[in-house]
Order: C-alpha cells, then sequence, then structure tokens
C-alpha cells in the first residue's frame, strides 16, 4: 500500500518459525538456568563461546539457510531470523560463529570451489569452525577500495603479505578462516574497484600472526593480523581473480541485513524492567513507551528486509537504512535508560544489570563504526535517493 | 493485496493529482469550500470506504481506506475525508447508516438524558464543513454513538496549524439525528483510531516532503553544484528518508493490526496505534526540519507548497493525543507486561 522509496514488508511468521521460536525459548531458559552463560550486552561481538556455537550447531541452528549438501538445513530465512533474534533478546553468547553464519559461511557457498565448500560448510554448520572478517586494515577503513595488502601470484596459488585490523573474533579458538580483501593486481586511480580479490586464508598458516586489540573496555574481542609471506593455494580464490569488489560488497550486503543492529543493548532494557518497575514515574512510563515503539518499529523494518531477502531480492540500500537508524537508536537505548535508572545501579560495580549497563555504554562507540559507519551508509542512502 | 486495493487507490490517486492542487488547498485554507473536489469524492464513494455495504456504503478492505488516506495525506487533500471515513467507521459500529456530505468526530466522552444529548470539544477538524458532527455520549442505558446536525450546535471557528478548520464544538441538550448504542468501544477506542489514521496521513505527507526536498537539492545550485551535492546536505536527506520509513512501517503495522481486528481496537492493535503515534511525534520534528533547512529561505515561503505537507504534520502529531501521551500510556502497558513477558509481547505480533 506503500508508494515509499523503500519497501518493508509487513511479515507474518509461518507456523514453523513460530514452532521453533519456542524450542529456542525452552533451550536458552535452560542453558541460563544451569548456569550455561550469563547475559550480555553486545553479545554477538563480545560473547565467544566455542562451546555454546557447538550446542546450536548440534540443534541445527547454523547453517539453517543453506543446502544440506553442505550441511546445512534448507530452512527459511524467516526460521534463521527467529533463532537469531531470540538469541540477541538474550544476550546469549554467539560471537564465535555469528559471522561465519551471517556471511562467511554464505560467502563461500555463493563464490567458493567445492573442495573448500565440502571442507569447511559443514564444520561450520556444526559450530566447530569459524571465521573472521578481513577487510580493513590500519590505513582502510570506509574506503574499502585503498586495501594494500596484496597476493602475487605463486606456482598454485598466492603469496600473501600486509596486514587486516579490527577483526572480530580472528583471536578466538576455532577461528580457523579469514576472507581476506587483498590487492591482486595494481590499482589503477581510474579504476580503483578492479583488481581487489577475495582469498580465504587459513589463520593456522604459517606466516600469519593473530593480535589481540584491547578495546576501551580492557576486552580483546578485535585483533590485528599480519600477513608474510603466506601461501594461499588457488582453491582459495572466491570467485574470479581480480572482480572481488562486487563480491565483498555482496558479503557487506549479508552483514548489515541483521537484527543485532537494534538488539546489541536489549537485554540491559530487558535486566532494567524490574528495578523501573517499582515506583515508575512519568518520566520512566515517556521513556519506556518511546524505547518499546522504537524498538517495535525497527523490528518490523527488519523482518521486512529478512522477507525481501525470502524473496530473493538484495535489498542492499534499504539494510543500510535500517542500520543507520537503528545503531543510532542503540546510543539512544543506552543513554535513555541510563536517565530514569536509579543511581545504585549506576554506582555499582556489581551485580547483572550494572554490569549489562556498563558494557552497553561501554560497547555503543563501536554500533556506528562496525559494519559500515554511518556516514558511508548515509552515503548509499542518498545514491539510490538519486543525489550522488 | 486485492484488486479493490489497487482499482480504489488509483483512483484516489487521480482524483487527488487533478483537483488537490496548490490553488485549492490555499483557497480551502482561505475558507472556500473545495466543492468540486468534495462532489468527486462523493460521487466516486471513496467517503463510504469503511462503511459497511449492509449501511449504505462500499464495504472495502481497511488497509483500502488505510491506503486511500495516505494518498490523501501525501495530496494535501483540504476536505475532510479523513474525518468522513473515520465518521463512518464509528457509525458502522454502531450499526447506524450514513448520510450524505462530509462529516466529522467530536472526541471525548460527552451527556445523553432524556435522549438530548449535550457537551463540548474543542479542534474539532472541519465542523463547520460537517453536514454531521458523531460524538459518544453516555446515557442510562451506556454509551451510545450520537450523530448531531452541524446546525444545532455553536461553533467557535479556529485553524490548525496546517489552515485546516478545527472548530471549537457546543451543543447543549440537541435531539441527534441518529443515535444507537455502542458495545465495546469508548472514547480511548476513538481516538486510537484517530491516531492510527493521523499517522498514516502524516507518513503520506512526509513522503511527499522528502520528495520535493530530494526535487529541490537536485535543482538549486550554489557554488557551481546543486546543493544535493554537498555531504552534510546528502547526510540530512538520509536522516529524513530513514524518518520517513520509520513511520510508514509504524503506521502500517497499526493500520494492519487493526484490519486483523476487524476493525475493532483490540489490546494489540492498541500497542501497534501507541506505536505510530509515538513515532509519529519525533517524525514529524525530525522531518519536517530537515525538509525546511534544504530548501532555504524558499521553503519558508508562503508560495512554495512544502508548507502543505510540513504543517500537516505538525497539526497531526498533536491530534488524537500528542505522542506524550501515548509513550506515556505504551509504557504504562509495557510495565503491565511484567520483565519476563517484555519480549514475547513484542515478537507476539508477528506471530498471531
Amino acid at each position: 500500500m506503500s508508494t515509499s522509496r523503500f519497501r518493508f514488508p509487513g511479515v507474518t511468521m509461518p507456523p514453523a518459525a513460530r514452532a521453533l521460536r519456542e524450542e529456542v525459548r525452552e533451550f536458552l531458559a535452560e542453558e541460563r538456568a544451569s548456569g550455561g552463560f550469563e547475559p550480555m550486552a553486545d553479545c554477538w561481538a563480545a560473547g565467544f563461546s566455542a562451546e555454546f556455537s557447538r550446542k546450536l550447531g548440534q540443534r541445527g541452528w547454523l547453517g539453517m539457510t543453506w543446502p544440506k549438501q553442505y550441511g546445512g538445513h534448507e530452512r527459511s530465512f524467516l526460521e534463521r531470523y527467529v533463532v537469531t533474534e531470540e538469541m540477541l533478546a538474550a544476550g546469549a553468547p554467539v560471537m564465535a560463529h555469528w559471522i561465519a553464519d551471517r556471511q562467511s559461511g554464505t560467502q563461500m557457498l555463493r563464490h567458493a570451489c567445492e573442495e573448500v565448500k565440502a571442507a569447511a560448510l559443514p564444520r561450520m554448520a556444526r559450530g566447530e569452525t569459524f571465521c573472521a572478517i578481513g577487510m580493513s586494515e590500519p590505513n582502510t577503513g570506509s574506503d574499502l577500495a585503498s586495501v594494500s595488502t596484496r597476493a602475487e601470484r605463486v606456482e598454485g596459488g598466492w603469496q600473501v603479505n600486509g596486514r587486516k585490523i579490527w577483526s572480530t573474533g580472528a583471536h578466538g579458538e576455532g577461528c580457523d578462516y579469514m576472507i581476506a580483501l587483498v590487492r591482486t593486481a595494481p590499482a589503477d586511480p581510474k579504476e580503483r574497484h578492479q583488481g581487489l580479490s577475495q582469498l580465504i586464508i587459513d589463520l593456522k598458516a604459517p606466516g600469519v600472526t593473530v593480535r589481540g586489540i584491547e578495546d576501551i573496555g580492557g576486552q580483546v574481542h578485535f585483533n590485528e593480523t599480519l600477513f608474510e609471506d603466506v601461501f594461499v593455494p588457488d582453491s582459495h580464490l572466491l570467485g574470479e581473480a581480480g572482480k572481488g569488489w562486487s563480491l565483498v560488497v555482496g558479503e557487506l550486503a549479508l552483514e548489515r541485513s541483521g537484527p543485532e543492529r537494534f538488539l546489541s543493548s536489549f537485554i540491559a532494557l530487558r535486566e532494567a524492567m524490574e528495578v523501573l518497575s517499582r515506583n515508575p514515574d512519568d518520566r520512566t512510563r515517556e521513556v519506556l513507551g518511546h524505547l518499546v515503539a522504537q524498538i517495535k518499529t525497527l523490528r518490523r523494518m527488519s523482518l521486512g528486509i529478512a522477507g525481501l531477502l525470502q524473496e530473493g531480492r538484495s535489498p542492499e540500500t534499504e539494510a543500510a537504512l535500517v542500520k543507520d537508524i537503528a545503531t543510532r537508536f542503540e546510543r539512544e537505548l543506552i543513554e535513555q535508560l541510563r536517565i530514569v535508572l536509579p543511581d545504585e545501579v549506576l554506582l555499582d560495580s556489581s551485580g547483572v544489570l550494572p554490569r549489562l549497563v556498563r558494557e552497553a555504554v561501554l560497547r555503543v562507540p563501536s554500533s556506528t563504526l562496525r559494519g559500515g559507519t554511518n556516514e558511508v551508509l548515509k552515503g548509499m542512502i542518498v545514491r539510490q535517493l538519486g543525489l550522488r | 493485496m486485492s484488486e479493490t486495493d489497487s482499482v480504489i487507490l488509483d483512483t484516489a490517486a487521480r482524483m487527488f493529482a487533478d483537483l488537490s492542487t496548490q490553488e485549492m488547498v490555499n483557497a480551502a485554507e482561505k475558507g472556500e469550500w473545495p466543492a468540486a473536489l468534495w462532489q468527486a469524492i462523493e460521487e466516486s464513494g471513496l467517503h463510504l470506504t469503511w462503511v459497511p455495504e449492509a449501511s449504505g456504503g462500499v464495504g472495502a478492505d481497511l488497509l483500502d481506506g488505510f491506503a486511500v488516506l495516505k494518498a490523501a495525506g501525501a495530496a494535501a487533500l483540504p476536505v475532510p475525508l479523513a474525518e468522513t471515513l473515520l465518521a463512518g467507521w464509528l457509525l458502522g459500529r454502531a450499526g447506524l447508516e450514513v448520510p450524505q456530505g462530509p462529516l466529522t468526530v467530536a472526541r471525548g466522552r460527552h451527556r445523553l438524558e432524556n435522549g438530548l444529548v449535550s457537551g463540548a470539544a474543542l479542534a474539532v477538524p472541519h465542523a463547520r464543513n460537517a453536514t454531521q458532527i458523531l460524538v459518544l455520549a453516555e446515557g442510562e442505558a451506556g454509551l451510545h454513538v450520537a450523530a448531531l446536525a452541524r446546525d444545532d450546535c455553536a461553533l467557535r471557528e479556529g485553524q490548525s496549524l496546517a489552515g485546516e478548520p478545527w472548530d471549537a464544538v457546543e451543543f447543549s441538550a440537541v435531539r441527534p439525528v441518529a443515535c444507537a448504542p455502542v458495545a465495546d468501544l469508548d472514547e480511548n477506542h476513538l481516538d486510537a483510531m484517530g491516531a492510527v489514521i493521523r499517522a498514516v496521513q502524516a507518513a503520506g505527507a512526509l513522503e511527499t516532503a522528502l520528495e520535493l526536498t530530494i526535487q529541490y537539492a537536485g535543482e538549486r545550485v550554489q557554488f557551481g553544484r546543486p546543493i544535493g551535492k554537498f555531504q552534510a546536505v546528502q547526510h540530512m536527506i538520509a536522516d529524513f528518508a530513514g524518518e520517513v520509513a520509520a513511520l510508514s512501517a509504524a503506521a502500517d503495522a497499526a493500520a494492519e493490526a487493526v484490519a486483523a481486528a476487524g476493525g475493532a481496537i483490540d489490546a494489540d492493535a492498541w500497542v501497534e496505534i501507541a506505536t505510530a503515534k509515538t513515532r509519529l511525534g519525533r517524525a514529524a520534528s525530525n522531518g519536517p526540519a530537515v525538509a525546511h533547512q534544504v530548501h532555504g529561505a524558499m521553503g519558508f515561503t508562503y508560495e512554495h507548497r512544502l508548507h502543505h505537507f510540513t504543517r500537516r504534520a505538525w497539526a497531526w502529531r498533536d491530534e488524537f493525543g500528542a505522542e506524550t501521551r501515548w509513550a506515556r500510556r505504551l509504557g504504562e502497558a509495557v510495565l503491565s507486561w511484567g520483565p519476563a513477558q517484555l519480549w514475547p509481547k513484542i515478537t507476539a505480533v508477528t506471530d498471531k
């Protein structure tokens, strides 16, 4: 019914997805009760648990949309969405497999050779191996085409030299792979996007050094990865050499399309409800109303994207638009929550709620940076509007 | 999407494009009743979109009506089509027939005594142009929908921010033209239906404001290039596009929830409406701010038609409860869910 430039179709969950949701909730409740995990904010970027990921793999909740031939379960995008949003809302430690499941595995499915798909995908679907993103470099952030990590042709493959940075989870146990954007042909200033390729790098190969970088919370989640004469076999090239730009754009669309963009701090709100319920004033009610209205609206839009993916479309601009609004909302959520929480919560150094609030505050600056800065995303949006 | 859906919407869109011109909207603000436009609306039956066939209406899908209202907002329609649809909905819930002519609704709960209705209401949209004003009145036998002849009411003319009639209405022991009891519907439900209507209209109006903004940014040249080439301007417009998309999403969700409830405002629909009306406050604040900033002084003139859309957004966000009230009540509902039900309640809307 919309003449809008951006369409976010309404979605009704099919019965299979509804049943799945109940299953996932039961699992999470059991895990939480038995001490299987402590809920955390930003759980998909900060909660690494190889064990937890394996449990999900055992239940068939990883690689859900991949073909059974590769260890996947051939389930719908909506069913996958249900699993991911339940995990996020519960603050479950899903970091280890998050990237492989969200983008790297699908990227390999689309562009890797059979040998690699057979070797990597079933293990990813079982939660036994993980993958990191190799895009940013010390001198390459928003300007992704400026990567200088280079791969030179050698017998049977490539020799890679350079550095990648900000790779979340690369240091983690079981993170065996990185899909790296590298230069395989010299840069032509008139055609900057030519001559780039994506290579799957075995992080255990000789010449690869992964070094954790502490973030402002004193935690190691992202990394710097050094490549010194690293040999990468021909079979690890994705798609065609020199034509990697369109591949990385596709990977980014996968990266940007999910509900983690507005749910990273939801667990803090959920845990705060008990405290907020004691003697709520008008301000508290108003803040809660505004926050829930935003969450519901963002969920509607985010689900709309899943619906578009289900239709076989590639909603890159819609994903950018939702990521822009959603990540700005994440900051708003924790700032508004803070305003209505009593001092005792903010000044306490122990306890679940104070910890979650603190985690959320510390992590929120990364929301609008990772997965494409909001400024870059706005540029994509205006290109779609015809202004660029 | 039903077939009727596109036929009705196409008819409406064409009519609005032809007859809801800048001149007509300006003339309406000066008090000139757009007779040709209203006649075309009555001839097409658009005003009866929400009236069940049994009561003499078109009995179309609720969503069809919302689609038409979005188009009406997008065209800054200067006639009370929305109010007539709202009245039609109210009459339908009471099993009353719908009269000809423009109609409107006065908010609140009024008094019914010995068959006579008394009460007062502020800012009744288009009261002076309506043939009848619908009210909810409480008598000994409970709540009733009462249709009052406009001429039986005392009017004090006023205007909304958008220059549309917002008249204060008083009715003292007026015998209604029609009256019937209504169950499962009170003044809060009426406000809720009005709220989702305004959210949908505003989504349309802001879409047009966005289109005008994109167009202007592409045409206005300064420093040797269209201003839309400057990153600061681009980013503001991207933010505006986000607001419009978010408001549309929220308004669509609310409209769908009302349709799913068969035109009733059940608990689920109420939550979606509260979400949309809350969201409208922000969108109607941020959106017009960008639109006017990009348009510069030109957009601040009466002559440029941007204000037809921004002023409507500003007026509509205040009607049927401003966002503070809706947010507060939504927050109250959220608190009543309890912590364990916060997430399940949020997901329930897609899992029905």
